[in-house]
């Protein structure tokens, strides 16, 4: 057995939240700091009176994993996740532990970082190219072949504010396609980008890992680690509860399921500076499929705030993106909200879906930008009661919506005049 | 009977389980991540590797800068030209400044040429760490590639200003001697002390947002203590030891004799030598310390 590519030993990583070292620390409040210190021993009060609100995104994490594993890492929003990703691809430093990384390493935490518009798409990949850590030979040998992948060979002198987002994303995932590392470690690049994008990025993905890489995978779609991934880590709460194989991994983390809004997230209901979502409400708790349902969620302006996107998204228990309520197409959004709490509802007569468990997640725009609030609540749909005493297949069979329909036979006793 | 709930993709399915070990290659990188503890060397051959991005970035920062401007890189040259001819009237021609025995313009233009180089170096790469946060919290690499390029940008504007007080030389009459073999001794040591201040201040500026408005100022004042629009003989002699203590007065003295021509104040430009040395290694040293908070902080 060879060393392990990556071994994780007793990590820990602490954030300081509203302390004096956080980040809305001014000079001022330093100087003043550095010198009321020693004055404050002399006087005998210690500074660490003072009360100091940590965070403990990872609590002593340890694994490792061996050359050629794929790895996938799941877990809630606020889990950790994207926190070991960041502390592994050196963005960020862990608080205590030790990590031993052989070989050749890349990240991939955004698809087309440190593009800048005013360049063209020919710069853009040289610029790109050397920030993702590749040598000026590596990019010059690659080059023609990122191009022919991009497919915008004619635009290659345009600059990129004038392309299509299509043409933009495509050039951006071709040159990260064309990072050659031994361990490769991708957070969800797969979210952004149209279907056939997603469906190009996981075909590139398994080519890799087919490939004898080291990859580690962060993803929220459950459906993707597991058709990537052999292994998989589970995290919560900053530790790891579950690892092993993927499967046994994927069971444990479907079985252990919170119900209700997720409390795990620090700030996953903050939608800007000014407005959050203070409740989510399901009515009845665990609707029935084919009955009626309603959502409310409950928004808190603390000044008055104008909503200019509001959908509202339904993700199966493995990620899988079920429906959207895009609010614009009824005309409740755009709208302006006053200070204080709005509810904003969607009412379903029947609802489709069938049995089995579903999150919500939101995506909401306002004039400073838009979020997408993942994982903010999950639910359960009863069964729904068939009319029929024939038993359905089991919910896994039936995919994920129950569609009302007719059926007929017309039989023909003359096929045989037919076929002549 | 369609049982399983993946997500719809033709790629294909890697064969699960199987961990294939890659066999060892020759020069396997071994990387150790730790808890960042106190003061910590630079690592050269690091930032050696990222090369590529240092020169890509400086690149992108030199074309990007007069992107969609009419007059493109004239800009280089009108600014401290605009400038010499604003203060060769009000201080050469109202005020009667000394120059030293030489036509004022010449005289202030050799001094804002290094001035300009100096101010617009700390001044970009004091925001350059904050501006490009998103690549700061998205990638990692060594993050004094970013101030250097953002002041590196700066030597191709320089160079062309340069070009300008050659021609003025030659309308002048003025220079041309053996002093311009100096030139580039006080050249580096300018590029030393803008590098200093410059990545101390992007650090700084990370962490503690009031730099950006004390930058300005800061550059402002520092230009009336260096003597730029003055002699330093115009400091009381008792007094000039002060001045030379601000690296930035002995390289636009010994600048402007290097190329118009005049004695050298030796003991002055060793003095701003080591200054500048010196706070090129405490920039750098601050940097390095701090540098693997940013990404939580930026």
């Amino acid at each position: 057995m060879s060393a392990p590519a990556i071994r994780v030993e007793g990590l820990c990583k602490t954030y300081e939240i509203g302390s004096k070292q956080a980040a809305g620390a001014t000079f001022r409040e330093t100087v003043v700091d550095a010198v009321m210190q020693p004055l404050r021993r002399l006087t005998g009060r210690s500074a660490a009176a003072e009360p100091t609100e940590t965070f403990e995104a990872l609590r002593d994490v340890s694994f490792e994993i061996q050359p050629g594993e794929v790895v996938g890492i799941i877990g809630r929003n606020g889990a950790g996740k994207s926190t070991l990703l960041k502390i592994l691809s050196r963005i960020t430093a862990p608080t205590k532990g030790r990590i031993e990384i052989r070989g050749r390493i890349a990240s991939l935490l955004e698809v087309g970082t440190g593009f800048h518009p005013e360049l063209t798409g020919r710069e853009n990949i040289r610029l790109n190219g050397a920030i993702l850590g590749m040598t000026g030979a590596e990019i010059r040998a690659k080059f023609d072949e990122i191009v022919e992948f991009s497919g915008v060979e004619k635009f290659l002198d345009t600059p990129v504010k004038r392309y299509s987002s299509g043409m933009y994303v495509r050039l951006a995932f071709a040159v990260a396609a064309h990072l050659d590392p031994e361990i490769l470690l991708v957070d969800e690049v797969l979210a952004v980008g149209d279907a056939e994008f997603q469906k190009k990025c996981l075909g590139k993905m398994s080519e890799v890992a087919k490939g004898g890489r080291t990859v580690v995978f962060v993803s929220h779609n459950m459906g993707a680690v597991e058709k990537l991934c052999s292994n998989a880590i589970m995290l919560e709460q900053g530790q790891i509860v579950s690892a092993g194989a993927c499967g046994t991994v994927m069971e444990h983390y479907l079985a252990t399921r919170s119900f209700g809004p997720n409390r795990n997230s620090r700030n996953s209901t903050r939608i800007d500076q000014h407005l959050v979502v203070s409740g989510f409400e399901v009515v009845p708790r665990n609707p029935r499929s084919g009955r009626p349902v309603a959502i409310t969620i409950t928004l808190e302006a603390q000044q008055d705030a104008s909503l200019t996107e509001f959908c509202v998204l339904i993700f199966s228990a493995r990620g899988t993106r079920i429906a959207i309520f895009d609010l614009r197409l009824t005309e409740t959004v755009p709208c302006q909200l006053a200070v204080g709490k709005t509810d904003v509802s969607v009412r379903l007569l029947e609802l489709p879906l069938i049995e089995g468990d579903y999150t919500f997640e939101l995506y909401c725009g306002t004039e400073t930008g838009t979020v997408h609030l993942r994982d903010i609540f999950e639910f359960t749909v009863q069964p729904k009661l068939q009319p029929t005493p024939i038993i359905a297949y089991p919910s896994e069979a039936r995919g994920h919506i129950d569609l009302e329909f007719k059926s007929s036979l017309l039989q023909s006793a003359h096929v045989e005049n037919i076929a002549e | 009977m369609p049982l399983s709930d993946t997500i719809s993709t033709e790629a294909p399915v890697p064969s699960k389980g199987s961990v294939r070990p890659v066999t060892a290659a020759a020069g396997d990188v071994l990387t150790v991540i730790e808890p960042p503890r106190g003061w910590r060397a630079l690592d050269f051959r690091e930032l050696w590797q990222y090369r590529e991005l240092l020169w890509v970035l400086t690149e992108r920062d030199i074309k990007v800068r007069y992107k969609q401007t009419a007059l493109g890189f004239a800009w280089a040259i009108i600014q401290p030209v605009m400038l010499m001819v604003v203060f060769s009237i009000f201080f050469g021609h109202l005020a009667k400044m000394p120059a030293d025995g030489l036509p004022y313009p010449i005289f202030v233009y050799a001094g804002l040429l290094p001035w300009t180089f100096f101010a617009n170096a700390i001044t970009s790469s004091a925001g350059s760490l904050v501006g490009s946060a998103n690549l700061v919290s998205k990638v990692y690499f060594p993050r004094l590639v970013v101030p250097l390029s953002a002041a590196g940008s700066g030597l191709v504007d320089f160079a062309i200003a340069v070009v300008i007080l050659l021609a003025m030389m030659l309308w002048y009459g003025v220079g041309w001697s053996v002093n311009l073999l100096l030139a580039p001794l006080l050249v580096a040591g300018t590029v030393f002390i803008a590098l200093g201040v410059g990545i101390g201040l992007s650090a700084l500026t990370v962490a503690y947002r009031d730099f950006r408005y004390v930058i300005p100022f800061l550059v402002q004042l520092w230009m009336f203590a260096t003597p730029v629009v003055y002699p330093a003989r115009l400091v009381p002699e008792g007094w000039r030891w002060l001045l030379f203590l601000n690296p930035m007065a002995g390289f636009i003295e010994g600048f402007r004799s290097a190329f118009l021509g005049r004695p050298f104040d030796w003991l002055a430009i060793m003095l701003s030598l080591a200054v500048a040395v010196l706070v090129f290694a405490a920039g750098i040293a601050y940097f390095e310390k701090v540098e693997r908070r940013f990404a939580d902080i930026i």
